[in-house]
């Protein structure tokens, strides 16, 4: 298990009174103390970690927001910023010695721009229901996590969240236009807005997918989209997953960009089909799903196309979606991927690397191989399209050390993804579980530089401290600047 | 004449930073120098010149990628992945044809730096949109990196955003990784003519609407329509660009003139005349050409789509300006007469009354120091960019001064 930072005795022995100033800037209900109601609050979709809060705060203002952080940072005390509770890998848990900030009670959609095709909306309002509220017009909103009914916008901009239609639509960070957000002194921030480049440094790209560490979001401007007249998909399978592999490479390869591309093995088709009976195949090695959307007369084009590649990459079935009720049929069955692998295992856990395409079967083969050394099954479903890799690694918690194999199992398939090339996560985030394998990817120098960009948003390092770097530097120390002018080769580089 | 330094490795940039920050010298960093003209006029001692790196390291056409290190030719980058049917869809535009008269290849270090789009940013985004990953060198002399080289990445702060845009203020880039996609088979523009500038806006926000994946919005007002070369521009021009596979490009020409049938009879032109007219779009050539239009300043002024008009009113209410619209009315480049603070003050008015920002791009070195150049930002915006900065190059070694004075 990670270790969390130290709690701070002295603000745990101030908790009344912390309790009590918290309550005069968010009256009524907004504060939560007892242990009881606090509960609910202790961990999230991480839920090997918990935590209890020293307390939770759950303001509706951008100015309680403020006064909060402002109370906080001068007192000392470290923040815990909170959506739907949903983040994968610990972002939103709990410090014992922390207030817990939570934002459920930014729930609300401030303005439907449709001219400009932008909502500005308070963070607290769930991914989808800014679809919801604009699909009556024909728009969408484009990211769509999995967790899309329950996760909320401002989480999705800490996480930079992503989705099964980022390959062609991208993730949040491509998406969002605007933000306010609050620094941890207090200060309210406004980055950009409904037009397109907010100018000066992209600061807005830097809090997108920054997991709480830089500021507390208090409303957000979203680009909507029209939604595509037509989308159909098709259900290929494959005697091996180099097959499914080449066929996606290929697909990609003539040009087409599909709206969504996954592939599951065959654990995870059993898995599922048993489930959802979608009809999948059960006698397939791979089986992908590819969409398509836009127009009929380019989808009916490309489908064709993608159909004649899979037979180029020896498909073993092919099955192209007839009707709107037959592709959401497909599409059930690799939504249902996570509780159906919930079913056949008392817990799993998710990874989520990203590893270049083509290294897919060598990927593949060593988790197999991994999962024998653990003896723990693995089922993987994967974002074929970005390379973005979601192994679940099936366990029993109360089963012996069965927690620690799969926690050593998950670090060994993220090592082994940085090695062939890729990342340690591709839409989860570090947070506080990938947080110290961190060094497997970035050097010091690197950890050292992102952290001096925390230390120019938030220079005590009270917001959301414990997540994603593995050690915590003073900013004072990171601020020094080392000159070695004596031992520089200079007089070697070509001068004119 | 400053010196220049021209190292060939990234370790040779280091060596160079370290060196600056040792003697307390500052940097001017360039590539092809071709978008040195932007910015405040340097206030530094040594070019750092990074058109030595060059060489394109690894380019994957089926994992969408491709690494190179920072002074590779954009050109050279474009024509490989022409050959592999792919391109960068961010259209980055080309400075040249504005500042110098004439088109110009740039780096792929520059065109990150500067974050560069074009006008299919409405559909694709801009450079940053497309930037994976970098090697460089800060400041404080230390080589870093970010990122990596799989388009889905969520491993750490997004530096690259950071960087793109940053015009060399933050790092000195060494190695970059960017995204590649897929070019489109063909290309068709439909056009209407004759409209204001505000039915013009109308029109692209009804067309932006539509289902059918409008990747390019423009409107020229008939002074400027004249100077693209259509022969039958007499008056103003609507322009709105398809992009795709041929069969879907017919089928969303034929839909989207329909659509288009309040604001007149539309009509359509083929490929190779589109690839024309969005290119003279991009690089803005209806205002350069003359010795008359190169004396007189041009600001980029992103704003809200729809308030585009208004703003452009605005200031040809008061001043002989021209203006030319893209992004559906959310980019208003201007062209006002030369004055001494290039028309700073009434753009400024316009763009706090509508919403969005304004960056010099054309002037006079002389204005371009006493004129605020990129944005102004609000008192907290602007001390959070200084401490950024700080933590980048905290003795201002790289391009001190170019975006901000003191930044």
């Amino acid at each position: 298990m990670v270790a969390m930072p130290e709690p701070d005795r002295a603000v745990l022995a101030r908790r009344d009174r912390i309790v009590k100033a918290l309550s005069a800037i968010v009256p009524g209900e907004g504060v939560i103390a007892s242990e009881a109601a606090m509960r609910p609050y202790e961990t999230d979709g991480l839920t090997a970690y918990r935590c209890l809060p020293m307390v939770v705060v759950l303001p509706s203002t951008t100015d309680q927001v403020s006064r909060i952080l402002s109370y906080c940072h001068g007192e000392g005390i470290r923040v815990v910023p909170r959506g739907a509770g949903t983040s994968l890998s610990g972002g939103a848990l709990p410090l014992a010695d922390g207030v817990l900030l939570g934002m459920a009670k930014f729930n609300r959609i401030r303005e439907i721009d449709y001219d400009n095709r932008v909502v500005v909306t308070e963070p607290g309002v769930t991914n989808l229901a800014i679809t919801q509220a604009v699909e009556r017009r024909g728009f969408y909103y484009a990211p769509d996590p999995s967790s899309q009914i329950a996760c909320t916008v401002g989480g999705n901009v800490a996480e930079n969240s992503g989705g099964v239609h980022c390959l062609k639509y991208g993730m949040t960070t491509n998406n969002v236009l605007g933000c306010e957000i609050v620094l941890m002194t207090g200060e309210v921030i406004r980055l950009g807005g409904k037009h397109a480049e907010a100018g000066g440094y992209d600061l807005l790209g830097v809090v997108t997918g920054s997991e709480g560490l830089l500021g507390v979001v208090t409303e957000v401007t979203v680009r909507i989209l029209r939604k595509p007249q037509v989308a159909r998909a098709a259900l290929i399978g494959f005697a091996s997953s180099e097959d499914a592999g080449e066929c996606v490479g290929k697909i990609i390869g003539a040009g087409i960009i599909p709206g969504g591309m996954e592939m599951m093995d065959r654990p995870a088709i059993h898995a599922v089909e048993e489930f959802v009976h979608a009809g999948y195949p059960l006698d397939v090695e791979a089986l992908l799903i590819v969409e398509l959307d836009g127009p009929q007369a380019e989808v009916d084009h490309l489908v064709a196309r993608v159909e004649a590649i899979a037979q180029d990459c020896r498909a073993v079935s092919c099955r192209i979606s007839a009707s709107e009720q037959e592709r959401l049929l497909f599409w059930a069955g690799r939504k249902a991927a996570f509780p159906a692998v919930g079913r056949i295992t008392p817990d799993y856990y998710c990874m989520d690397g990203t590893i270049p395409r083509a290294r897919l079967p060598q990927v593949l083969a060593r988790t197999r191989e991994l999962s024998e050394r653990y003896r723990l099954r693995v089922a993987n479903v994967f974002h074929a399209g970005d390379g973005n890799l979601h192994p679940l690694i099936l366990y029993d918690a109360n089963n012996g050390d069965e927690l620690e194999r799969a926690e050593a199992f998950g670090a060994d398939i993220l090592r082994l993804c940085v090695e062939v090339g890729g990342v340690l996560t591709g839409e989860h985030g570090v947070g506080v579980e990938k947080r110290d394998l961190m060094p497997t990817m970035f050097s010091e120098a690197d950890l050292a530089q992102q952290q001096r960009l925390k230390c120019a948003f938030d220079k005590k390092g009270l917001l959301n401290p414990g997540k994603v770097f593995p050690t915590l530097h003073r900013c004072a120390e990171l601020g020094r600047v080392h000159v070695h002018a004596g031992k520089v080769a200079f007089p070697g580089i070509p001068r004119f | 004449m400053t010196d220049t330094l021209k190292p060939r490795s990234a370790k040779e940039v280091e060596d160079a930073v370290q060196w600056a920050l040792g003697k307390g010298r500052a940097l001017e960093l360039v590539g092809n120098a071709t978008k040195r003209a932007i910015g405040r006029p340097a206030q530094s001692d040594l070019t750092l010149d990074l058109s030595g790196l060059t060489g394109v390291t690894l380019y994957e056409p089926q994992e969408l990628v491709l690494s190179a290190q920072a002074g590779t030719p954009l050109a050279a980058i474009e024509a490989l992945l022409a050959a592999q049917g792919q391109h960068l869809a961010f259209e980055p535009m080309d400075y040249g044809v504005l500042l110098n008269g004439a088109a110009t290849s740039g780096t792929i270090g520059g065109t990150l730096a500067a974050n560069l789009c074009g006008p299919r940013r409405i559909a694709a985004g801009a450079a940053r949109d497309h930037f994976l990953g970098f090697e460089a060198v800060s400041g404080r002399g230390e080589i870093f990196k970010s990122g990596g080289r799989v388009v889905k990445n969520v491993t750490g702060y997004d530096l690259c955003k950071l960087i793109a845009g940053s015009w060399g203020t933050l790092a000195a880039l060494t190695t970059v990784t960017i995204k590649t996609l897929p070019r489109s088979q063909t290309q068709a523009t439909v056009l209407l003519a004759g409209l204001d500038d505000a039915t013009a806006v109308r029109a692209m926000t009804t067309a932006m609407a539509t289902s059918c994946d409008v990747s390019g919005a423009a409107h020229l007002p008939a002074a400027v329509a004249g100077r693209v070369g259509l022969r039958a521009a007499a008056g103003s021009l609507t322009l709105l660009r398809l992009e795709g596979v041929a069969p879907s490009v017919a089928h969303r020409k034929a839909v989207l003139i329909e659509a288009m049938q309040a604001f007149g009879a539309a009509e359509a032109c083929e490929e190779s005349a589109s690839r024309d007219l969005w290119r003279a779009v991009r690089d803005v050539t209806p205002f350069a050409g003359t010795a008359a239009m190169a004396a007189r300043p041009v600001w980029r002024v992103v704003t809200v789509p729809s308030r585009g008009a208004e703003l452009a009113r605005m200031i040809t209410a008061t001043a002989e300006a021209e203006v030319l619209y893209d992004w559906a009315g959310g980019l208003v480049w201007i062209m006002l007469p030369p004055s001494d603070d290039a028309g700073a003050a009434l753009i400024r008015r316009a763009v706090s009354a509508c919403g969005g920002q304004a960056t010099l791009i054309r002037a006079p070195a002389a204005t371009r120091a006493a004129t605020d150049v990129f944005a102004p930002q609000e008192a907290g915006l602007a001390a959070l960019t200084r401490r950024v900065k700080q933590g980048f190059d905290p003795n201002g070694v790289l391009n001190p001064g170019r975006m901000w004075a003191g930044v």
